[in-house]
């Protein structure tokens, strides 16, 4: 039985002016392989115009468990959004 | 391109053992129509469940690359020949999403492939069987991607997002294949007298197997009512069937084919087709193994995998070789 090849996550830029996007992952041996095989699975119908690469060993995520912690201070600073300012109708362009 | 649930469910026990506020907390979130990321909290069974799903899914679309494979070198046209060879390369891809996808449940692909190769896994019951003539390609276009098309559609609104991503990439690029298809048969279906018998021919062997794909009837498929209940299955086998049979039944007209059931009629009080009984016993033959040319598939499959076993050990010398004179 065989080792994998190193997983690696793919971005994809749909057209220029856009950002890359996630689209799903590949196993290569390099970095150059892994580029060859998400041209290959992941933009066979002209779906981009530029690759990224990335091992996913190097990503770090934050913890689905800890999203209330980590995401949640900003739903009492309410103040941070327009809508939170009362401006009267007649006052324009604002 | 298409998966069945094969394996009796052995997943309660555990659903008994799993932390009771997490487990309503999860079901909740389901029931919302939320999605489950890889690294959610996710029962036991769940996983399970989807692992085998998944992995069966992505086994179907690389075993369902032998079939057809199989007539790339003998295409009747140029056109022809670098269509097939382009939809064959797509199988490849979606069995590509699709372990993706498995793996992060947390299975590596080498379990898999191994679990394919070993026999332990089991993949659609379609591609056991063989494809003789040229008008077969035709027909796997129109009617096994067709019904593969039915059953993955509901699919990508499953709740486990990275199989649903999987999906909607699958479904975008399922309809060429069915179409090429069905133009193979419009093309023969006009044609001379031994090319339309040849499409009838093919229409009356793929015909069974193509309903089969579906899984046993809803009343034999104990695992259904939690798949639903899990949003892993969204429709029934039945009712994904019984689709299938209305929409494909016109299409048959309308290429001057007889579909081979004598029971076909349609029934007005239902709005459907009412369509004869399913050899059952042969699906479960297949299933088990018998199939006209399981053993044919699984010796190919591991023979592209032993043979390409150098390709692999080269790349992975040539990375390690490169690693190493970067660090020097």
């Amino acid at each position: 039985m065989s080792k994998d090849w190193p997983l690696w996550e793919v971005f994809v830029r749909a057209k220029g002016g856009m950002a890359h996007r996630h689209v799903g992952s590949v196993h290569a041996p390099d970095a150059g392989i892994a580029l060859r095989h998400a041209r290959d699975t992941y933009t066979r119908r002209m779906e981009g115009v530029s690759l990224w690469v990335v091992p996913s060993a190097q990503i770090t995520a934050s913890d689905p468990a800890e999203d209330a912690a980590m995401f949640d201070p900003a739903m009492d600073k309410i103040y941070r959004h327009p809508t939170f300012y009362d401006i009267p109708d007649d006052v324009k362009h604002i | 391109m298409y998966t069945t649930e094969f394996q009796k469910s052995r997943d309660r026990k555990v659903a008994a053992i799993e932390d009771p506020a997490k487990l309503a907390a999860f079901e909740a979130r389901v029931a919302a129509d939320e999605f489950i990321e890889p690294k959610d909290w996710m029962p036991e069974a769940y996983r399970r469940t989807l692992t085998r799903q998944i992995s069966q899914h992505a086994h179907s679309e690389i075993v369902g690359m032998l079939p057809e494979g199989n007539w790339i070198s003998r295409a009747p046209s140029l056109r022809r020949k670098a269509i097939l060879l382009a939809k064959v390369q797509d199988e490849a891809g979606h069995g590509l999403y699709l372990y993706s996808a498995a793996e992060t449940l947390g299975t590596s692909r080498d379990e898999m492939i191994e679990a394919l190769h070993s026999g332990k896994a089991k993949y659609s019951t379609i591609f056991n069987y063989p494809t003789l003539t040229w008008a077969d390609i035709g027909a796997i276009g129109w009617l096994v991607d067709g019904a593969a098309i039915m059953n993955q559609v509901p699919l990508q609104r499953t709740s486990y997002g990275p199989y649903a991503r999987a999906m909607v990439r699958v479904c975008k690029e399922e309809s060429f294949h069915q179409r090429q298809g069905y133009e193979i048969m419009m093309v023969m279906a006009a044609g001379t007298a031994d090319q339309k018998r040849m499409a009838q021919d093919a229409l009356n062997r793929w015909w069974w197997p193509s309903l089969m794909m579906f899984g046993p009837p809803d009343e034999m498929s104990p695992n259904t009512a939690q798949s639903m209940r899990w949003r892993i299955k969204r429709e029934t086998n039945d009712e994904l069937r019984q689709k299938f049979v209305d929409i494909t039944v016109p299409q048959a007209e309308a290429l001057g084919l007889t579909v081979p059931d004598p029971a076909l009629s349609w029934n007005e009080a239902r709005g459907h087709y009412d369509f004869g009984e399913i050899d059952w016993e042969e699906f479960h033959a297949v299933v088990r193994g018998e199939g006209p040319v399981a053993k044919e598939r699984m010796k190919a499959r591991r023979a592209a995998w032993e043979e390409g076993a150098w390709v692999r050990e080269a790349a992975a010398a040539y990375a390690e070789k490169q690693a190493a004179r970067e660090a020097a």
